[in-house]
């Protein structure tokens, strides 16, 4: 390979990790990330509204901005933020991971413009009023062709990016950057590229015809569109699921040396996901007519729960590796040292760790529970809902992602984290808003309040319905949390948004000293010593309970609130009317 | 290299082994866990109370009207400010229409007795909502859910949409009226 002084050099070397960084990749990632964090702005500020008219008290929105405005939060949040961000973990997982380089660069900027266009253009529909359907957009209710075609644009980019994160998997190969299997991070990363690409196919399978069907063109069927929708919405969360371990995992390794357990389990998980995801539109459908209980009770247990499988067993192995990575340096009395003497002033520590116990306790549980057939009944399109996504894609996904960019800015766009100390408080806040959020959300759901509904006063229709006071004090106080929770991401914006434009650039990271906006995870490396097999094997020889016991204790714990929210859950679909 | 590494660490080589036993254990418990919330879906089909399946069918909005139709004429006993309220025979086959935004009619049931709930949308989606009891259907165009449905107490009950279906979404309430059986007709069921 041959650099003219002329030609700016194509790689450099992270002073931290020592990897090669691809800059054209590394320009791709921060693009990527800035829209991310773009979309997540316009989100919460939409977010904020939703908030203050739910509030019964205050009601601040007239009914149709209302329901213009929960159409943007979702777009903007749940498709605009999250894959946005998606895009940068893969090409970050497929060029820095593994010291390789970004190909096809026209096609890559190609497939950004492509979003970013799909992107404006969808915004741009709704906030117009000219398609007012949710970002669920149920056939027949009908919007403007143009976001139909925004829709597919955005997915179409999306869908590129996606093949060449496969294609530099193979390029890192062939060109022996890598060699061996491929770290378990990327590999996790690779599991939300296959899922994404299932998942496109269904975006592309039903957006295709309702853009002609918006045009006058062919038909949709309601309950078909139904099915096909949600194997493109609910398999994306998988996409969500798999990316959020698998920075997980990355996380884990920066913060405090995380050690992976067992390479077949996990990797083994992972195949779960990408085995039985697709399967996952069924309960969205659980009280639809269209489809039979047979069917239903396959498909919504991801045939038999092997995707909850999946989960329990990352649910056990990223704390369990957490707990090993502290053992082995050292933290090794009792139980719970490990865990007290963890690093939780680092913001990408306390992220992570919000991130697996709201996102296992509250949306795990929430989430198979309310996704059982017949419990369904008393939670279909109830606040319950939303209380429980709020607590998976925003409390786990979104609060990783947060974690990650805590570290991506130091050694992917040079610069210190700007407002340090508010970085440090940041997943708290967050995280607790969220929990507060989401927990009284679904409580309010368990009276029957629905979702997506501008008025539960029901001051204009033509029969009283009167709630229990109780419900005004429970959406009170999912405001709070939820006001909250977006001062926490308006914080993150913040200082995302002022460290990379205004950031103190970073040439070398030093270690051995604390420096405030760099995270402690690389100012003093969580490494292990050069005996780390033999600590390791000793750790694993000391007890029955195995080298994690703690973790074992906590998974337990967890196992004990899930069987009973399980069946108090049945419980409380006893009483009601019979019905078959 | 050391053989212990991190998720962002390429593996050793040979990294297909045995796991410790506690992981087993716990994976071993997890699979378990997930076969009983397997089964409780068919066993609650077989012994509990409330099930989702119904007697689907294909239908049209306007079969679907017509259908409603008839069954007002035919059990008319008043209106509420325009709102026929129908008071089917028990065990009877009975009609609700969603529409944008409105259900048709108000009915009036007796408490244990069975009926045959047929639910249909003339237009977009809807979400049929009954409040207090909190019970929940999505209600398809084009599709007729027909569930068997027994009321269990008497009162005077609304039925909520919760599926958005534009701007009148939160105006869109209806109404079932459940009155205490009468006591000869005692034995109830009918079917
Ligand atoms: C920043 C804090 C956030 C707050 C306070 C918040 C609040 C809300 C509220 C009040 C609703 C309306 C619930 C209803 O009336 O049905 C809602 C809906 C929703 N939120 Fe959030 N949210 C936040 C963050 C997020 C994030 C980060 C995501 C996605 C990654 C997200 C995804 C959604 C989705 C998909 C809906 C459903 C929209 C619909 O029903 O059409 N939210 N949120
Ligand atoms: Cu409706
Ligand atoms: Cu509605």
């Amino acid at each position: 390979m041959t650099t003219s002084a002329a030609s700016p050099p194509v790689f450099r070397t992270c002073p931290a990790t020592g990897r090669r960084v691809h800059l054209p990749a590394e320009r791709l990632i921060k693009v990527h990330a800035v829209s991310s964090v773009v979309a997540l702005l316009v989100g919460a500020i939409a977010a904020v509204l939703l908030v203050l008219t739910r509030w019964q008290a205050v009601h601040l929105l007239p009914a149709d901005w209302f329901y213009r405005i929960l159409g943007v939060h979702g777009m903007s949040m749940l498709i605009f933020f999250i894959i946005f961000f998606e895009m940068a973990v893969l090409i970050f997982a497929s060029t820095v991971l593994i010291n390789s380089r970004q190909p096809a660069l026209r096609t890559s900027w190609l497939a950004y413009v492509l979003m970013l266009g799909g992107a404006l253009m969808v915004e741009w529909m709704m906030w117009s009023g000219r398609a007012d359907v949710l970002f669920t957009s149920y056939v027949p209710l009908r919007a403007d062709p143009l976001f139909y075609l925004g829709v597919i644009l955005f997915a179409v980019g999306a869908l590129i990016t996606v093949g060449i994160f496969f294609a530099s998997l193979v390029i890192a190969k062939r060109e022996g950057r890598h060699e061996g299997s491929l770290p378990l991070v990327v590999y996790g990363a690779m599991t939300a590229a296959i899922i994404a690409v299932i998942t496109l196919v269904h975006g592309a399978a039903i957006y295709m015809p309702t853009y002609l069907w918006s045009l006058g063109l062919m038909e949709v069927d309601p309950q078909v569109y139904r099915m096909v929708w949600w194997g493109l919405g609910h398999s994306s969360q998988q996409i969500n699921v798999a990316a959020m371990v698998a920075i997980w995992y990355m996380l884990g390794a920066l913060t405090v040396g995380a050690v992976v357990l067992n390479e077949k389990i996990s990797r083994s998980a992972f195949v779960l996901y990408i085995l039985f995801i697709s399967m996952a539109s069924a309960h969205h459908l659980l009280v639809d007519p269209g489809m039979g209980p047979a069917w239903k009770i396959v498909n919504t247990s991801y045939f038999m729960y092997m995707a909850v499988l999946a989960s329990m067993i990352h649910g056990f192995t990223v704390p369990a590796g957490m707990e090993l990575g502290m053992r082995l340096r050292g933290f090794t009395q009792g139980l719970f040292d490990w865990l007290r003497r963890a690093p939780w002033g680092d913001p990408g520590f306390s992220s992570l760790m919000f991130s697996v116990v709201v996102f296992g306790f509250v949306g795990g549980i929430t989430g198979v529970t309310i996704g059982t057939e017949q419990i369904n009944i008393i939670v279909h399109n109830t606040l319950r809902v939303p209380g429980h996504f709020h607590a998976t894609v925003v409390s786990g996904t979104a609060m990783a992602f947060m974690g990650a960019t805590y570290y991506l800015i130091p050694l992917i766009f040079r610069r210190k984290v700007a407002f340090w100390p508010l970085a440090k408080v940041q997943p708290y806040l967050f995280a607790g808003g969220m929990l507060v959020f989401t927990l009284s959300m679904t409580f309010a759901g368990s009276f029957g309040v629905p979702r997506r509904h501008w008025d539960i006063s029901f001051s204009m229709a033509p029969f009283d319905v009167q709630f229990s006071p109780v419900v005004d004090v429970l959406l009170a106080v999912v405001a709070l949390g939820g006001l909250t929770a977006a001062t926490g991401a308006f914080a993150f914006i913040a200082i995302a948004v002022a460290s990379v434009f205004f950031g103190e650039r970073l040439e070398t990271i030093p270690t051995g000293r604390a420096v405030p906006g760099i995270p402690p995870g690389l100012t003093h490396p969580p490494r292990h010593a050069d005996d780390v097999d033999e600590r390791n094997a000793a750790l694993h020889a000391v007890s029955r309970l195995g080298p994690a016991p703690g973790t074992l204790v906590l998974v337990f714990v967890f196992l004990a609130a899930f069987v009973l929210y399980f069946y108090v859950n049945w419980k409380v679909l006893s009483f009601l009317w019979r019905i078959g | 290299m050391a053989h212990t590494h991190t998720g962002l660490d390429t593996p050793p080589r040979h990294w297909w082994e045995p796991a410790h036993r506690s992981e087993k254990v716990w994976v071993g418990i997890a699979f378990a866990w997930c076969m009983v919330l397997f089964a409780m879906m068919p066993i609650w089909h077989w012994k509990g109370g409330q099930n989702p399946s119904g007697i689907r069918s294909r239908t049209t909005p306007v079969a679907f009207m017509e259908r409603v139709q008839e069954f007002i004429t035919q059990y008319q006993v008043g209106d509420d400010r325009g709102m026929p309220i129908v008071a089917p025979p028990p065990g009877s086959d009975i009609y609700l229409v969603a529409f944008s935004f409105q259900w048709m009619p108000i009915l009036k049931l007796q408490k244990d007795v069975e009926y045959t709930l047929h639910l249909s949308s003339l237009d977009v989606n809807h979400g049929f909502s009954l409040y207090p009891l909190n019970v929940n259907f999505q209600v398809v165009p084009g599709y007729d859910y027909g569930l068997r449905v027994t009321p269990t107490a008497a009162g005077d009950f609304r039925i909520i949409c919760n599926e958005f279906c534009g701007i009148g979404h939160h105006v869109m309430v209806g109404r079932v009226i459940v009155d205490d059986a009468p006591a000869v007709a005692g034995a109830g069921g009918g079917r």
